[in-house]
């Protein structure tokens, strides 16, 4: 074999944004890891300066197509405590089932369109369905019941238009949600079997010691609220979270990567979330674990795709309590008193935390924000796995070990156009590679 | 006998938030069938696989806003029988064209520790100022059923059926109570291109234009209304500049309240 050896991918598919990959081997030595990004900049902390509190949601959304409610709770709760407003009741419960949609709907794309593929040597889902036609079909109606939740809560499936700072614009009734039980009674089986499916599918040996971060809420699994805590003794409130997370200009990348201070990188997503919060699943959520062979968490980022099955399977469950429950509120929103400060809000994006920043003038302006979207925090991990896992691969050939790269980081279900607006850019697609 | 060659769709990706061409994905029902009716050549977002050009239909999300997009542009121009733009982003420069309105050296410092790195243009431009555009779909996202009846209508060589006039019209014939006229609250409806189906005023709350300017809008009677409602010069500026600032009709008239 070459002793020197390159792997590079140009464009970097089945991610949502633009990314590239380079690595550099030497005399089996990895000696260079680059995970790229070359999207270009939007500018949404700089614009945002200047735009009233209740644009906020509306605005950030656009940061990405995949998971706009994330954007939208993140800004909402930040504003909100500003205002030293709490939602409860059925209002907190609303925001909870309109989370369960967008992970039904983000979980399910990148399990069986993005993530499946890979596994069982397809380029795309579209390929799959021809030996599949069954499963692509089932898991296009899957994705559409989590995205039925989003539309009928928020008004469409991509940038809904009803999430509001103190509520909704407007209420769904009981009977409206109610209409969505059989759906959801169906895809709790999917997702069962779902779980059972992903379990058997061919996962390289590989862990890694990672600290795991993820919000921790005194009884539920988290979505909107908790304490950011890790695996490795980090346990603070939200608006502490910059005191321990900075953004760090490395030397071997142009990017920069969020670390916890002193620490080094961490992890950030459904694995973290599992590991941190394996009691707060439904007994139905960990038995399937524990017969899909993970323990209370799982070191594997390859297995990733089993955990957001899992994750699937405990937003049906919790769609199905929340609307079961569900009586509509007398209003659907609280009154606000606007006032100057700054406020923090961090909830659990599909793909990990999203922390938001804001702070405002007395009139409700935004003076300046700060958004740190997972994709950012996870990126550092993502190199480390990929020097790692091509340091115990280097006998593959390279198509295969570069299929295997992009898998490793596809893993993550990056969003690119999430970490651009804070990353630092170097446009690297001409870069020379001997 | 040859079977007839199927059309090859592609999928390109300018400065966007990749909600337009997801649109696609989240077409559950009629993605399987679409796949049918054509060669998906290149989709990054969805698939490892890249066929070569030329392609039948381009689908192009975005705007320019770096000097290698404003030349990649041509590129897809040269390779696409038919380059049809999706999105506000694509359509009018989308919402980072918020950054038009200022001093780009000042929005770069104010994001980035090291300025020395970006590489970015002063405006975001919608992808007509660079090339020929054969079809434009707006919103913000765009409507995915408007999406599968446009790719519908040029597979079959018709004109698309996406109606030029105001979204107050689809929010008559929903039948909602006008949320201006009612409640006093503000709404870009009569100046904004149909296509969503009046989402925001059926749930309560004023259109924030997300599908750009109709055709020829009578923006300055709408602002003059805004005014009457109370809504302060400054507001009627943020009103405007949206997600379609930089579309001609609303950013003319979002200059005109500067104070
Ligand atoms: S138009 Fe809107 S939804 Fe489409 S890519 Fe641009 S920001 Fe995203
Ligand atoms: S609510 Fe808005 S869109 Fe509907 S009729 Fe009134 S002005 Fe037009
Ligand atoms: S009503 Fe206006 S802002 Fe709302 S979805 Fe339609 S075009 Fe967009």
């Amino acid at each position: 074999m070459k002793s020197n050896r390159s792997i590079k991918v140009d464009y970097l598919a089945r991610v949502e944004g633009e990314g590239s990959l380079t690595v550099k081997m030497k005399g089996g030595e990895v000696t260079d890891v680059k995970f790229k990004i070359f999207e270009p900049p939007r500018f949404f902390e700089a614009f945002l300066r200047g735009r009233k509190f209740s644009e906020a949601p509306d605005i950030t959304s656009r940061i990405c197509g995949i998971c706009p409610i994330a954007y939208q709770m993140s800004s909402v709760h930040a504003m909100e405590s500003i205002f030293g407003v709490k939602l409860d009741g059925q209002l907190r419960e609303l925001r909870r089932l309109f989370y369960c949609g967008e992970w039904i709907e983000s979980h399910v794309l990148h399990v069986y369109m993005l993530h499946a593929p890979d596994f069982l040597g397809y380029q795309d889902a579209i390929q799959l369905a021809k030996d599949y036609p069954e499963v692509v079909q089932k898991a296009l109606r899957l994705k559409k019941i989590g995205n039925d939740i989003v539309t009928l809560i928020g008004g469409r499936e991509i940038h809904p238009i009803n999430v509001k700072v103190g509520g909704f614009y407007k209420a769904p009734t009981k009977k409206e949600l109610t209409s969505l039980l059989n759906n959801l009674e169906w895809a709790k089986d999917v997702a069962l079997e779902t779980v059972k499916f992903t379990a058997t599918l061919p996962f390289p040996e590989f862990e890694q010691d990672y600290e795991f971060v993820s919000l921790r809420h005194p009884d539920e699994y988290p979505f909107n609220e908790g304490r950011l805590v890790s695996n490795k003794g980090l346990d603070i409130p939200v608006r502490e979270y910059e005191n321990h997370f900075v953004e760090e200009h490395v030397e071997h990348s142009n990017a920069l990567h969020s670390v916890l201070k002193n620490r080094g990188n961490y992890f950030v997503g459904p694995l973290a979330r599992f590991a941190l919060n394996f009691d707060r699943l439904t007994p139905l959520c960990q038995q399937a674990a524990r017969e899909a062979g993970l323990g209370e968490s799982c070191y594997n980022p390859f297995k990733g795709i089993i955990i957001r099955s899992i994750e699937t399977l405990y937003a049906i469950e919790e769609a199905i309590r929340i609307i079961n429950k569900y009586e509509m509120p007398d209003s659907p929103s609280v009154p606000l008193e606007i006032k100057a400060g700054t406020g923090h809000g961090c909830t659990e994006a599909p793909r990990g935390i999203l922390y938001h920043r804001y702070t405002l003038d007395e009139k409700g302006n935004i003076l300046n924000a700060k958004i740190v979207p997972p994709t950012s925090q996870n990126q550092k991990t993502i190199e480390n796995d990929l020097r790692e896992y091509v340091k115990r691969n280097i006998n593959l050939p390279n198509d295969k070990l570069t299929w295997q790269c992009e898998q490793t980081i596809r893993n993550y279900d990056p969003c690119i156009s999430c970490a651009t607006h804070f990353l630092k850019l170097n446009i690297v697609q001409d870069e020379f590679v001997e | 006998m040859a079977k007839k060659r199927k059309p090859k769709l592609a999928v390109w990706k300018f400065s966007s938030c990749d909600g337009c061409q997801l649109s696609l994905l989240d077409c559950e029902d009629e993605l399987l069938a679409v796949a049918g009716a054509v060669d998906i050549a290149n989709f990054p977002e969805a698939s490892r696989a890249v066929a070569k050009g030329p392609y039948d239909i381009s689908l192009v999300e975005g705007s320019i806003t770096t000097p290698h997009e404003a030349e990649r542009i041509h590129q897809v121009r040269r390779q696409s029988k038919l380059l049809i733009t999706i999105g506000a982003c694509a359509t009018a420069g989308g919402i980072q064209a918020l950054k038009n309105f200022k001093d780009v050296k000042d929005f770069i410092s104010a994001v980035y520790a090291s300025p020395e790195y970006i590489e970015t243009l002063a405006k975001s431009t919608p992808i007509a100022d660079h090339v020929f555009v054969d079809f434009e779909l707006r919103g913000c996202p765009i409507n995915k059923y408007q999406l599968v009846e446009v790719l519908n209508a040029f597979l079959n060589g018709r004109k698309p059926n996406t109606p030029a006039y105001s979204v107050c019209m689809e929010c008559k014939r929903r039948g909602n109570i006008c949320v201006m006229v009612a409640h006093g609250t503000a709404c870009l409806g009569p100046v904004v291109h149909a296509g969503c189906g009046a989402i925001c005023p059926s749930y309560n709350r004023g259109c924030y234009g997300c599908f750009g300017p109709k055709e020829t809008p009578n923006t300055s009677s709408l602002a003059e209304w805004w005014k009457q409602l109370g809504v302060s010069e400054e507001d009627i500026v943020r009103g405007f500049r949206g997600f379609n600032a930089y579309a001609d009709a609303f950013r003319k008239e979002s200059e005109l309240h500067e104070v």
